[in-house]
């Protein structure tokens, strides 16, 4: 077995990621078309949906994108400290999220106690 | 506020990059078998340029000397307070004036250092130049305006003569700026803009154009230049009331001491692979050497700035040097391109004016 192959998450992975068209052609271009018309400029700016990107990159914990969408910030104007705040916001909806289940554990205790 | 550099010029330091054979070993693999990239030649040769010819001169821009108050960590000229003797002399100054005054086709006269002002012949070039009715472009790092009492008047003088004032701001808070350029840049930048402003430059229906230059402050590629611009403009508004005109984005080439940034903090490959992978064909009519002449302090002839510090004279081999100025030779030559070329292409293009696009 390659070195390559050995680990999950292999940095190298990224760059192919343009080859998935291998396996389906139309549907990989068509996913390539609409993620850029997506990150383009609109009614948000290109940072903005870079900000946004970087914060549900660590919301779901994908280290490709965390690479990708940290330069990203960076090329579209972000400073060190607007990332960081970006990440915090996914931190806290996440946080949120999971104390927000104590909602249902309440009930739950409270319809089965006396 | 003083200015504190974090570093000396490669060549006060003696480094290997100072050697510009080096930096092209560097560049194109010790040994043709390590050679990673895409020959830059081959890829435009590809598109139809083969070879990529000059378009004519309309720009001919002038690095007056190395010497410079700053060294900023990515600095492609290698400038600092140490390069005292790199300076264009009067001489080669008045070959330059002869030149500009019998080519009516240069409409743009860019001068660049270092920083400019610090040669002793500046103003009376500036001067001359503006007589002729050219524009006037001077690359100024806007900290040189508040270095010593002798240049805070520069504000008025450029206004006088309708210089275009160029100046380099990576970013609108301290930590990026001065990171790049040395600590205390940021506020003296500041100060010298809000001079500028006082003075009309950056503010409507004055004609006194200002605008800043934006290159990336690590190893990444700038993004868009409408997007930035916009955000350089409310920032720099309201955090300090400055004004401007335009934002050029420029990719830093991988040359001098960007090339030492790059292969000190293991990002070389990464950031040549970007570049690469980037690679935008439509930019290649745009190339800013096309239309450009480039003189370094001792009167040598180049297709452009990055060119000059890595000395790839032009190819017109008879005129070479401000003394051989053949305009018929230099409107035909073929550009010399090597890999960090790659730097001008990447994305929206790049050249001294911005994005290419
Ligand atoms: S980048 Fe400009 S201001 Fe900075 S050291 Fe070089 S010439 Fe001087
Ligand atoms: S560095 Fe850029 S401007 Fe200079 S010759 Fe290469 S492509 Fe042209």
């Amino acid at each position: 077995m390659s070195k390559d192959k050995e680990y999950y998450f292999n940095k190298n992975d990224l760059k192919q990621f343009g080859n998935i068209t291998e396996f389906q052609e139309q549907m990989g271009k068509d996913y390539f078309k609409w993620y850029g018309n997506v990150m383009a400029e609109g009614a948000l700016t290109k940072r903005e949906k870079a900000l946004i990107a970087l914060a549900v990159a660590h919301a779901i914990q994908c280290p490709y994108c965390i690479d990708a969408y940290s330069s990203d910030c960076l090329s579209q104007g972000s400073d060190e400290e607007q990332m960081m705040e970006a990440v915090h916001v996914a931190a806290a909806i996440k946080a949120g999220t999971t104390l927000v289940y104590g909602v249902q554990m309440m009930n739950h205790v409270k319809e089965k106690s006396m | 506020m003083a200015i504190h550099q974090k570093s000396k010029s490669l060549t006060s330091r003696g480094n290997e990059l100072s050697s510009t054979f080096y930096q092209l070993e560097v560049l194109n693999g010790h040994e043709a078998i390590e050679a990673k990239f895409p020959r830059f030649d081959e890829k435009v040769g590809n598109l139809g340029f083969k070879p990529l010819i000059a378009s004519g001169i309309e720009i001919f821009q002038i690095n007056i000397g190395k010497l410079c108050n700053q060294t900023c960590s990515h600095c492609h000229v290698d400038a600092g307070p140490d390069r005292k003797e790199e300076q264009m002399s009067r001489t080669d100054l008045e070959k330059c004036l002869a030149i500009i005054a019998a080519t009516p086709t240069i409409n743009t006269v860019d001068i660049t250092g270092g920083a400019p002002e610090m040669n002793a012949n500046f103003r009376w070039f500036v001067e001359e130049v503006s007589k002729m009715g050219k524009k006037v472009i001077n690359r100024c790092n806007l900290t040189i305006i508040v270095a010593n009492h002798k240049y805070l008047d520069l504000p008025e003088f450029f206004a006088k003569h309708n210089v275009n004032v160029v100046s380099s701001l990576p970013y609108y808070s301290k930590n990026r700026t001065d990171a790049q350029r040395g600590d205390g840049v940021f506020e003296d930048s500041i100060k010298a803009l809000q001079m500028l402003n006082a003075v009309g430059y950056g503010k409507e229906g004055t004609g006194l154009e200002l605008d800043l230059v934006y290159n990336p402050t690590g190893a990444f590629l700038p993004g868009s230049q409408v997007s930035l611009e916009g955000q350089f403009k409310s920032q720099l508004k309201r955090r300090y009331d400055v004004e401007f005109n335009n934002l050029f984005c420029i990719t830093n080439l991988p040359i001098s001491r960007f090339l030492e940034y790059l292969l000190e903090s293991n990002n070389y490959e990464e950031y040549m692979q970007q570049l690469v992978d980037a690679f935008n064909p439509t930019t290649v009519n745009g190339l800013m050497c096309r239309n450009t002449i480039s003189v370094s302090w001792d009167g040598y002839l180049y297709d452009c700035d990055f060119n000059q510090m890595l000395d790839l004279k032009v190819d017109a081999e008879n005129s070479r040097h401000l003394d051989d100025f053949d305009l018929e030779s230099l409107n035909n030559r073929t550009i010399i391109l090597n890999q960090h070329c790659y730097g001008c292409t990447a994305g929206a293009g790049s050249s001294c004016g911005g994005s290419i696009e």
